[in-house]
Parts: C-alpha cells; structure tokens; sequence
C-alpha cells in the first residue's frame, strides 16, 4: 500500500509551475516554519483579470507540493473570478484524494492562491472578499 | 536498493531464517507438554535461555521472554513502581529523549501519581551522571536511562549511571533495544537491574524480545494465565521466534569488535561525506555513537519530501519531521537536544548496517547532496535565508 496516490506522487516527482515571478502581480505567503509547511504563490494577471502565469515555492512534505502544483494547475489561465473560488476539496479531488492527516496541505494551497489574489486586489484598491463573491 | 534503515528495523540473518523454519517444522510441541516433542521445545527454549544468558554476562534464569522491547519496557518499569508503591516509594528518574515505550509508560504512572523527573540530554544528546546522582531521592523506586538513542545513536554513560543506582540502592533499567547486539552489553559491569532488548534490531524476527531481570529484583507479570516464564510471562512461548532471536544474537556478537569497526568507519565516512553539504548539522555526540547510526538536520528543506525522493533513488532511511511522524511537532528526540522546529523538520536519520557497501556510502552521500540541493531551490525559507531576510540557524 502507498502512502499516497499516484496522481500526488507524480505532482510530487514532477511539480508543474515551480519559481519565482519576479514582476509578479500579487504575491502570498502562506504557513510557518514550525509547523513543517511554507507554500508562496506568485501570480502575473493581465488587463482582462486572467492569471497569465503563476509559480510557487513550497516548503514541505510530498503532499504539500503536490497541493502546491495542482493548486496552480487549476487556476492557471483562468480569471481571477473563478480563482477566487477555488476550494481545498477540489485541490485534494484532482490529486485523487489526500491521506486525512494530510488535508491540511489542500488547504493551505487554497489559502496561498487566496493570500495573492488578497495582494493583488490589496494593490488595485479593492477587498478580495469582495470580488470573490 | 540500498537499506539504510535498520534502527527501524533489520532483515532477517540467513541463520536466523534457517535456525526458525527448523524448530518451526520440526520442534512444534508447547514446551508445556509433558511428552516427547514438547519437552524437545522446552530444550529448544532453555537452550536460546542459555544462549542469550551467556551473551551479556547474566544467568538463564534472569532471562523473561516477551513480544519485544516495548512489553519489556511496560514490564520492567511497570514493576519497579509497583514494588516502589508498596514501599511508599513514587519518585521514577528517566530521560526526555526515551522511546515512546518508556515515556508512555511513565505517562501512565504520573496520572496514577507517580512524580517522574525527566533529566536533560544536552545538546550533544548525553546523560550526565552526575545529574543522575543529584536527582535520586529517598523515595526514588527506578532510574530508567536507554542505553544508546534510537534517533540519534548516543549512547549514554550507562555504566557510571548503574554505578551511582547500585551505590544508592535504586534499581537501574535500560532500555538496551537499540544497543545489544551492535555495541558489547555485560549486565554485570554495567551494573544493569533490567534491561530490555528486542530481536527484530539485530537481525532476529518481529515480536519477539526479552526482559533481563537481575535476581533479587521483583518483577511482577503483565499478562495473566499460565506459568510460562516462571509465572512472570503467561501464554505459550514463541519457540521458533525465540531460538531463531538466540541464534542471531550469537551470530551478532561473534567478531563484534571487527565488525563495529568496520561499520563505525563508513558511518564516519558518511558523516564527513554529509557535513559538506552547506548549512547542515549532524544531530548527537559523533564519538559517542553507535557504529551505524547517522542524523543530520539540513537547513531549508522537509524530511518527508526529502525521504521520498531518496526512496526513488532506491534508498531507504526514516527523518523525524512532523510529516512522518502523523503529528505536528517534530521527533521529540531532536526537540530534547536543542534544536528548533524549524530545522528539525529537515532531519534524515541513516542506519547503515554490515551490509552496506562503500559504494552504498558514496551513493548516498551524492543522492542525499542532490536532493537537498533540489529541494533547496524552490523553497521559500532557503530563498529568504540566502536573501538575508532571515538568519541561517545551521
Ligand atoms: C529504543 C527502543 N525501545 C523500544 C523499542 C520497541 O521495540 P519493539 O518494536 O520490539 O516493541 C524500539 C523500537 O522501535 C526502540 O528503538
């Protein structure tokens, strides 16, 4: 029996949109050091509120990268009105499901996405919150 | 595949595999039975008594077998607090750094009532006897100290430790699970009260081990039923476990010096070989080590990740991050000897073991460089470590 499904173990191995933006359009942080989990999201929007690109760094376990990887793969390419909405189930269904110890990296990918769109909107003068519902 | 994990647990010796299959095919009796093939299972019994006796110095009969070092662990501390209450004694000296065997079982005691003093480990992960000294009271009933760390490998000043218990009259346990077999163990220039050990550590089956008991040291039952094991151990012996766990203990120990030095040489090597990974640390005393034990903490990266992609590379070893635990804190035994949750999490331990080659070494200490790296170059913390916004620990 494998610790975790095929779909987190190839995330894992190959973990897509891996970096930095380094003219990034909002930027979040999300997790500390002390619990084992650091996930950053960087994210590039155009004019037309679509996420061009997205990169992440993360600090953590194999289900933390691999939350990381789907979490980008799911909002890359889609406006920000739909990234708004992505939730920490869909992150964990993509990967074909997370061990329940381990559902806290879903949630900490959405919290990350979540935290740059915050930066995003923090910079362009309006509540994330907001324009998320 | 290269296993590099024989702390957790070791492969079976071909002499142990052929000396149990044997007494399983042909010394089936309960050496309960009062005829022929039982008492030919007894014989198979005694004899792996003997056996283990003679290898660390004590008589047959101070030999209690059990299902492994954690129900030797229960039973020896379980029964020096039982004696001790009925002396009024409820004081119990340990270590913040015991197997969780130990700990949990004095975790119990405490809420029976129980006063348990836990002593540092220092940062090099060593015992001071002279602390040892200074915390027995009037009403200690046990001073429990493992003999060597699971995590780490120290192994701790047990003789001075069971010097100054004899002196005071405190009986001395150890929990020798991690030691026997890998480093000489004599329970009489120890001077050991108890000690636990378990088979599956040195190349012996799993769930099977034994409880040394000095005479003169009571010892109370934990299971309840038959008279097996003098009535100190109810339930039909596991014969093939034991004589297959005899044979790998006399296997073990033949040419022991050599082989601890063989051994000891490609964990310093392996140490050498790590250290020159940038901002790593190794985790322990280095000299005061057992020959195969290897842990380090690298700065900036995930033990679990870090175990994963080792394990693709074919190498299998165990880190005490958080993740692998199933917990949110990190090993206990890293917490203990001073380092902080941040580092912690990025630990790797390696238990390398006779059958690991030079070349295995040399594969690991690349494999393990390379998986760093990699995982260093998208990490948020090595990125604002190497930016100056926060201050290396390592
Ligand atoms: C130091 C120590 N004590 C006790 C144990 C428990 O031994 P067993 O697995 O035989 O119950 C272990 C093994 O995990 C150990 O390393």
């Amino acid at each position: 029996m494998a610790l975790y499904s095929e779909k987190v173990m190839e995330h894992f191995r190959n973990p897509r949109n891996v970096g930095v933006i380094e003219d990034a359009d909002g930027v979040g942080e999300v997790g500390n050091a002390k619990c084992g989990d650091i996930m950053k999201m960087y994210l590039k929007i155009n004019d037309d509120e679509i996420i061009e690109d997205v990169k992440f760094e993360t600090f953590g376990c194999g289900s933390a990268i691999a939350s990381s990887s789907m979490a980008t793969e799911l909002i890359k390419g889609k406006p920000v009105s739909e990234a708004m909405k992505l939730t920490n189930a869909a992150v964990a269904e993509a990967l074909d499901g997370l061990p329940d110890y381990k559902m806290h990296c879903s949630v900490l990918a959405e919290e990350a996405i979540k935290s740059a769109l915050d930066d995003y909107y923090s910079k362009n003068g309006e509540s994330a919150n907001k324009s998320g519902e | 595949m290269i296993y590099a994990d024989n702390a957790a647990t070791t492969a079976m010796s071909e002499a142990a595999i052929a000396r149990m299959t044997e007494v399983m095919k042909q010394t089936y009796g309960n050496p309960s039975s009062l005829y022929s093939i039982g008492q030919e299972a007894k014989e198979v019994l005694e004899q792996a008594r003997a056996d283990i006796a003679s290898v660390i110095g004590a008589n047959p009969g101070e030999i209690i077998f059990t299902s492994g070092g954690s129900e030797a662990d229960n039973q020896a501390i379980t029964s020096a607090a039982r004696f001790g209450l009925r002396k009024g004694k409820k004081h119990i000296i340990s270590s913040a750094f015991e197997h969780h065997a130990v700990l949990h079982t004095l975790n119990r005691l405490k809420e029976e009532g129980f006063e348990i003093t836990l002593l540092d480990v220092h940062e090099d992960g060593l015992i001071r006897p002279e602390e040892v000294e200074a915390a027995i009271r009037e009403d200690t009933c046990l001073v429990t100290i493992m003999y060597a760390n699971n995590e780490i490998g120290t192994i701790q000043p047990i003789r001075k430790i069971g010097e100054i218990c004899k002196s005071k009259g405190v009986t001395f346990h150890t929990d020798a699970v991690q030691a026997m077999a890998h480093i000489p163990v004599n329970v009489d220039e120890d001077n050991i009260g108890m000690l636990s050990a378990s088979a599956h550590k040195f190349h012996g089956p799993k769930g099977v081990g034994f409880l040394y008991v000095r005479k003169g040291v009571p010892v109370y039952n934990l299971i309840e039923g038959g008279a097996q094991e003098r009535g100190r151990r109810a339930g039909t012996e596991n014969v093939a476990g034991i004589a297959a766990m005899a044979e790998a203990l006399k296997e073990a120990v033949t040419d022991i010096s050599e082989k601890m030095a063989s051994v000891a040489a490609k964990r310093d090597k392996l140490i050498q070989g790590l250290s020159e990974i940038p901002h790593s640390a190794i985790n322990g005393d280095a000299s005061h080590r057992l020959p195969g034990n290897v842990n380090f903490c690298f700065e900036g990266i995930e033990g679990e990740s870090l175990l994963l992609l080792l394990d693709d590379k074919g190498i299998q070893a165990s880190s005490g991050s958080a993740c692998t635990s199933g917990s949110l804190d990190p090993s206990h035994v890293l917490l203990a000897i001073g380092r902080v949750h941040d580092v912690a999490h990025g630990s790797l331990r390696l238990s390398i073991s006779e059958d690991t080659s030079n070349e295995d070494v040399e594969t690991i200490i690349s494999s393990v460089g390379e998986v760093v790296e990699y995982l260093r170059s998208f990490s948020p913390i090595w990125r604002d470590l190497m930016a100056g916004k926060k201050q290396f620990i390592l």
